[in-house]
């Protein structure tokens, strides 16, 4: 069972305190952004993609949770220089491995914000018009929504 | 109440000993402090030693065998529905309907009266401070019918004054005003017969969600005279899975039946059916019945402790986590000050997300809820996007409370901010 020194612990809180391209990206070719509206977490990627298909930068923002945010750092600053095709077929177990510390499956959500719009960006141009909210993805978007919506446990819906 | 703070104190050595779980751990080790009562309660052994008797010793349907079982199963139902319109100061039974919980039973209202009774041209006046489960299904109603649903807003201090209820009743002369008697993350306790008779002046109908007011103080729904009220099992020390729809009588009669199915008929036929006489007209299907028989060993638990004691002592625990809060650092209470209030406390630590405040209080066996508490709007309103909460109930501590604080005030320092570098995962 997860502890206290388990999930918090100094690698993750590292990424938090100092992440990696931790901002916005004005060449951005590819962004996208979710949030999880039970707790607010919010993540946006920019992704510069190059003639050959790799991510030449990447670049992400946000709010939330240390876990939210240290994940989508460690994410970030594993993807640059990796292929399209590579990053897809990163899989959402291999995500939570790169964080590390196991976590319970409420607080998985928090880890996989960032994986899930990493890949909803490899999908989402940049039109050129400062519309990036695209929501192309074929995540699991409820109808309606502009922004993916995830299911799984809910830490909020409580009585 | 003119008592002491001292000789109102419960006896929670005894208390706590009827309450098998609050004798666990947490997953660190550190014993359970279990401040999540606003969500669940937890139960005595008398609700699950009465739950399980009547799986072990007489349980069947109800209302359908003319056998031994039944009868007694049908007879401890109806026992029950007794004892919570006791509960609730109701005049009959007949305006006792069990449900699935207080989302069931507003819902209940909501189609059945609500789509019978409400047009394009009406309103329904709300609370910012709702709990989605007195939103949603109005919402809904509004979508069917094309009627508005307006909310009160609360002020800076996060107060709803007799002013802004008079302002909104008299602007939208509302068809019914539903709030709930407590709010669920502000804690605040809401003048309930007050603003019924400002409603009724206006020629509203209302409707109130006891699920934050039942488990801690009396409710009376004839000195009140509101015209619906709901509450849920789970919150009163009792079972998921039931809850109680009161009606006044004279509404209810006149609502059509909303699920259909076996219990609520007179008579079925090829052409149609006729429904069943109050309170079976709404209890299609079978019921829940040996949640009703745990709810009401709940009830006579509570009873045997009193509300009035159980109330006092709640506001003096959160009192003193009120004080407690507003006196850390870099805390901040999403609430009004502990005279408005119950055992709950809303609030949110500078720098550090709700989820993380309660992963970090969890380590040191403290259990409190993270999260919009299904309270979107309000949080909207306010502005934050989460919230921690603490919520205490007849079998919390003042050393609980202690326990409480001193992890809140490590918070800050486990999270704060050391000047640390990212380093390569291999270092």
């Amino acid at each position: 069972m997860p502890s206290e020194q388990d999930i918090y612990e100094e690698h993750v809180l590292d990424h938090y305190e100092d992440p990696y391209h931790r901002g916005s990206l004005e060449s951005a070719t590819h962004a996208h952004e979710g949030d999880n509206p039970l707790c607010g977490d919010r993540i946006h990627v920019d992704l510069r993609l190059d003639d050959q298909g790799k991510v030449a930068e990447a670049w992400f923002d946000g709010d939330g949770c240390v876990i939210s945010q240290a994940s989508a750092s460690m994410l970030i600053e594993k993807v640059e220089g990796k292929t399209i095709e590579e990053i897809k077929e990163f899989s959402a177990p291999e995500m939570l491995e790169l964080f590390g510390p196991k976590l319970t499956p409420n607080r998985q959500k928090c880890c996989l914000l960032s994986w899930r719009v990493l890949q909803s960006a490899l999908h989402s141009p940049v039109d050129g018009e400062g519309e990036e909210d695209h929501d192309d993805s074929a995540g699991p978007s409820t109808a309606g929504n502009k922004r993916p919506r995830f299911g799984g446990p809910s830490l909020g819906e409580e009585q | 109440m003119t008592a002491t703070l001292t000789d109102t104190r419960l006896d929670t050595n005894r208390i706590r000993s009827d309450f098998p779980i609050l004798q666990t751990h947490a997953s660190s080790g550190a014993p359970l402090i279990y401040l999540d009562n606003a969500a669940s309660t937890q139960r005595p052994r008398q609700v699950i030693d009465a739950m399980s008797d009547c799986y072990l010793r007489y349980y069947s349907n109800v209302h359908r065998g003319i056998h031994t079982l039944s009868e007694e199963a049908t007879s401890r139902y109806e026992r029950a529905r007794q004892t919570t319109a006791e509960f609730v100061n109701a005049a009959s039974t007949t305006e006792m309907v069990f449900t699935a919980g207080t989302t069931a039973a507003i819902n209940t209202v909501a189609r059945s009266w609500g789509d019978a009774n409400v047009g394009p041209e009406d309103t329904i006046l709300l609370l910012i401070s709702e709990h989605h489960a007195n939103i949603v299904p109005w919402h809904q109603l509004a979508e069917r019918t094309g009627c508005q649903v307006r909310f009160v807003p609360i002020d800076e201090d996060f107060l709803i004054r007799d002013e802004a209820i008079a302002d909104h009743l008299a602007r939208y002369q509302p068809k019914l005003f539903a709030f709930g008697v407590a709010s669920n993350t502000l804690g605040t306790e809401y003048p309930v017969k007050r603003w019924t008779a400002m409603a009724h002046d206006a020629g509203a109908k209302v409707l109130v969600d006891a699920a934050q007011a039942a488990p801690h103080s009396p409710v009376n729904v004839r000195d009140w005279d509101v015209d619906f009220l709901a509450f849920s099992g789970h919150k009163v020390c009792g079972p998921t899975g039931i809850g109680v729809l009161y009606g006044r009588e004279s509404l209810l009669d006149a609502m059509p039946p909303f699920l259909g199915g076996g219990g609520m008929i007179d008579r079925v036929t090829v052409d149609g059916f006729s429904a069943h006489a109050l309170p079976e007209k709404f209890e299609a299907g079978t019921p829940p019945i040996v949640e009703a028989i745990g709810l009401e060993a709940a009830i006579t638990y509570l009873h045997s402790i009193g509300l009035e004691a159980i109330h006092q002592h709640e506001q003096q625990l959160g009192r003193h986590a009120d004080e407690g809060l507003r006196a850390i650092e870099g805390v901040r209470i999403i609430g009004p000050t502990p005279e408005h209030k119950g055992g709950i406390n809303s609030f949110v630590v500078d720098g550090v997300h709700a989820h993380d405040v309660s992963q970090f209080l969890d380590t040191r066996g403290v259990a409190v809820r993270a999260g919009h508490h299904c309270t979107m709007p309000l949080h909207k309103d306010v502005g934050v996007a989460a919230t921690s909460r603490a919520s205490c109930y007849l079998y919390n501590t003042m050393e609980e409370v202690d326990q409480f604080l001193e992890a809140v005030a490590a918070v800050r320092s486990k999270f704060a901010r050391t000047g640390r570098r990212r380093r390569s995962r291999s270092s």
